[in-house]
């Protein structure tokens, strides 16, 4: 097999590692993700700022749009803690979308928008319809070109932080082919946006309703790049959530083996059982997989074929083991492991939700397997 | 000491050294079949075949390259012998026959042993002529090593042994045992009253006797000791310090600790192998990886042995182990031998009306080569300290929850 990635890091991930893993446990303890929960905006708008002035959401974007000019390998360690540690803000979606205008944008689309973004400005991407479909080209919203303008109509569903967002990068079917429109949420109508119940409380997310929307001709992608537009934002998209898959997977191991330290049952320490010992060391097997493959995508990040195979097994190995790691610590956690006020529900259903958004370990094993297999 | 750490151009010109070396020297098929691992040599034929092989890559160079020169190694950094192991996995080289000796024997006596026993033990050791094997496990006292019961009473300048080890690889062809025996009945603990002794064979007192596996193969014995007499040089490490030593050795063993010498593992763990086996089977009219189950299972495989490849080399990457250093060393063994185990057994799901067959049938696919891999796997989990004794060594030692009792 010569398309395995291999594993490896550079001098400014591990420096990112570092800075994140402090910044993202001081600024979101838990209790304050729980009051977060409870507001609106769904964030703390002073960490969202510094986020920006740290240079977070500058490091994928390219000097010439006055990023820092390096890749999605350096963004991982960062996506890492804020999952760890259950941070929500506009991080990741808004890293998505820079890596969209990256592989389809315009000259004049990137210089509009990157360095906006590289200075915290937020955005977002909006994929997802009613079909609940993972395949990214099964879409009905339509864009109709008329001279110089375009007008949009259908719905787009599960857009993270749409509100909070400048840009939404929206795919449209355009004469039948996938394309993608470029949205500034300030120009959407009134009513455009529906807030969703979604699984993950500690996330925002929007329905889009695209009837009546009207952007000019060169707010469209370049068509010729369609192809490559889907795949990089389908990778980006895996990494990132892989990334903060991981750290989530950590956490709940580790939030769980407190509890098995502590609590006692039978005058013992219950972590002393092997009917629990057991299955919280399998979790943890599960999880240093899950991290490995982590890195391996970081580090196989852009190369043609490994990148891919890497991409996927670590979203495959960090939703199945998040999932199981996060079920087993509600188990384990016995009548509390079932209310609200246990973490381990926080990070079940986000587990749920990142599957949701980029298909869940099974959908990227039969990804997998016909790169692997074909 | 500490060799230095080689060039890219020098390991690459090594490497073609070791390729050139065993695809010229390699005899896959000697005409009789060939154990899978150290523990099944079953037969006189198996036995000479493997000893002669193991010595002539040492004398190449291939095996202990880099232990110290001074007792028969090559001197060279280690990243030389990854690079001659990787060449004996290349060419599907056979295995090398004294495991015990090179793995776990042969790294504790560099660490801890005097002169004059390195001096004694080391190239012997390296060359087969001297067999090693292990005397830990006991009839009654199978994981729970430190309960070892094998007496060993001090006469004069000998140790007097009495009693039985059990699950002994080599045991009837080995010159040495790594031995631990209990040398005070009324220490202060169980674990204080064990010494640990590089203990001589083929002497009066000593007697084995072979145990069938479940695969049909031989390969381990009972040994017994009556009264057999040994010098009280035998002893190592000192009197009451054979917990720490056997700990020590099982370091090596569960491999959370790596003195790379070479040939120790059949074969990588290589799913490919499996794709090839599911390619070549027929399900309902239709090549099996056309099946949407068996493709997700093979690919959960590879997934899983990446994962465990990529680990080794993740271990010496102290940026990515902040977090539980000892996670990765402890969890090595459980992990890959339950996966071998696991990756084994779903071989046999493929081969449909042929999983019927044995070695020894002329129907048998690659000639039963998957049904033993499969019945032998357990030998890795349960030899060593079984899965479950590696989870509570996990969850103990890297994890910190509290002793199970």
């Amino acid at each position: 097999m010569d398309n395995l990635g291999t594993i490896g890091t550079t001098e400014e991930q591990i420096e990112l590692m570092d800075v994140a893993t402090n910044f993202c446990r001081d600024k979101s303890p838990v209790d304050k993700v729980r009051a977060l929960i409870d507001d609106d905006l769904g964030y703390d708008p002073d960490v969202w700022r510094e986020i920006g002035e740290l240079g977070w959401l500058a490091i994928a974007i390219p000097e010439a749009h006055d990023g820092v000019g390096l890749s999605m390998a350096e963004v991982v360690p960062i996506a890492e803690q804020m999952g760890r540690n259950l941070m929500s803000t506009p991080f990741g979606s808004t890293t998505l979308a820079a890596q969209a205008l990256l592989a389809g944008g315009s000259e004049a689309q990137q210089a509009a928008w990157l360095p906006k973004i590289a200075a915290g400005a937020a955005a977002t991407l909006a994929l997802r319809e009613d079909n609940g479909d993972w395949d990214l080209s099964n879409i009905e919203a339509t864009g109709t070109v008329s001279g110089n303008s375009v007008s949009l109509s259908g719905k787009k569903q599960l857009v993270l932080w749409a509100d909070s967002a400048d840009l939404i990068i929206a795919s449209v079917k355009i004469d039948g082919a996938v394309g993608f429109a470029l949205i500034e949420r300030s120009g959407l109508p009134e009513g455009a946006l529906r807030r969703e119940t979604v699984i993950d409380e500690t996330a925002r997310s929007y329905e889009v309703n695209l009837d009546g929307v009207t952007v000019s001709a060169d707010a469209l992608f370049d068509a010729s790049r369609t192809r490559e537009t889907l795949e990089k934002i389908e990778l980006a998209a895996g990494l990132i959530h892989a990334a903060e898959m991981t750290g989530g997977a950590q956490s709940v191991i580790d939030y769980t083996l407190e509890y098995l330290k502590t609590r006692k049952q039978f005058g013992k320490i219950i972590g002393s059982y092997q009917a629990l010992k057991h299955p919280t060391v399998n979790n943890y097997v599960e999880y240093e997989k899950a991290r490995t493959h982590l890195y391996s995508a970081a580090h196989s990040w852009g190369e043609q074929g490994r990148g891919e195979v890497a991409v996927r097994m670590a979203a495959a190995q960090s939703h199945a083991s998040y999932s199981t790691a996060a079920d087993r610590a509600i188990q384990f956690h016995g009548g509390f492991g079932f209310t609200h006020d246990c973490d381990a529900q926080l990070h079940r259903r986000k587990a749920i939700l990142s599957g949701a958004l980029i298909g869940d370990a099974a959908y990227q094993r039969s990804k997998l397997a016909n790169l692997l297999f074909d | 000491m500490m060799a230095d750490k080689p060039s890219a151009a020098e390991l690459k010109d090594y490497a073609e050294q070791a390729d050139a070396w065993f695809k010229e020297n390699t005899v896959r098929d000697p005409g009789f079949m060939l154990p899978l691992t150290f523990m099944e040599v079953s037969t006189d034929q198996q036995f000479d075949f493997l000893q002669e092989w193991q010595r002539k890559v040492y004398e190449a160079g291939y095996l202990g390259a880099s232990w110290p020169k001074e007792y028969g190694g090559g001197g060279l950094h280690s990243d030389f012998q990854r690079v001659a192991t990787r060449a004996m996995k290349n060419y599907d080289a056979p295995i090398m026959l004294n495991a015990i000796g090179n793995g776990w024997a042969g790294p504790l006596i560099l660490d801890l042993g005097s002169e004059e026993q390195k001096q004694k033990y080391i190239k012997p050791m390296l060359s087969a002529e001297d067999i090693w094997c292990q005397g830990f496990s006991e009839p009654e006292n199978g994981s729970d090593l430190g309960n070892a019961q094998l007496k060993a009473v001090k006469e004069g300048d000998e140790y007097v042994l009495n009693g039985s080890k059990i699950w002994t690889s080599l045991g009837d062809r080995a010159k040495y045992m790594i031995l631990l025996a209990r040398t005070d009945f009324d220490a202060p603990n169980k674990y204080a009253g064990l010494s640990f002794f590089l203990n001589p064979m083929k002497i009066d007192g000593i007697t084995t006797s072979r145990i069938k596996k479940l695969t049909g193969e031989y390969g381990f014995v009972q040994t017994f000791f009556t009264d057999a007499r040994i010098s009280a040089d035998c002893l190592f490490g000192g009197e009451g310090n054979g917990w720490s030593m056997a700990m020590k050795t099982l370091e090596y063993e569960r491999g959370a600790k790596v003195k790379p010498v070479g040939g120790f593992f059949v074969k990588e763990l290589d799913v490919m192998e499996i794709v090839e086996l599911a390619k070549n089977s027929v399900r309902n009219g239709k090549p099996l990886l056309d099946d949407p189950v068996m493709r997700d299972k093979m690919t959960q495989y590879m997934i899983d042995i990446q994962a465990l490849n990529l680990n080794n080399t993740r271990r010496r990457m102290p940026q990515l182990m902040q977090d539980k250093p000892m996670g990765l060393p402890l969890m090595n063994k459980l992990a890959r031998t339950e996966l071998i185990r696991e990756l084994t057994e779903f071989s046999l799901a493929f081969q449909g009306t042929k999983a019927g067959y044995y070695v020894g049938d002329e129907n048998a696919v690659d000639d039963g080569y998957w049904h033993r891999s499969y019945l032998n796997s357990f030998s890795a989990t349960i030899g060593g300290g079984t899965s479950e004794i590696q989870r509570n060594i996990v969850a103990e030692h890297a994890l910190g929850l509290p002793k199970t009792r």
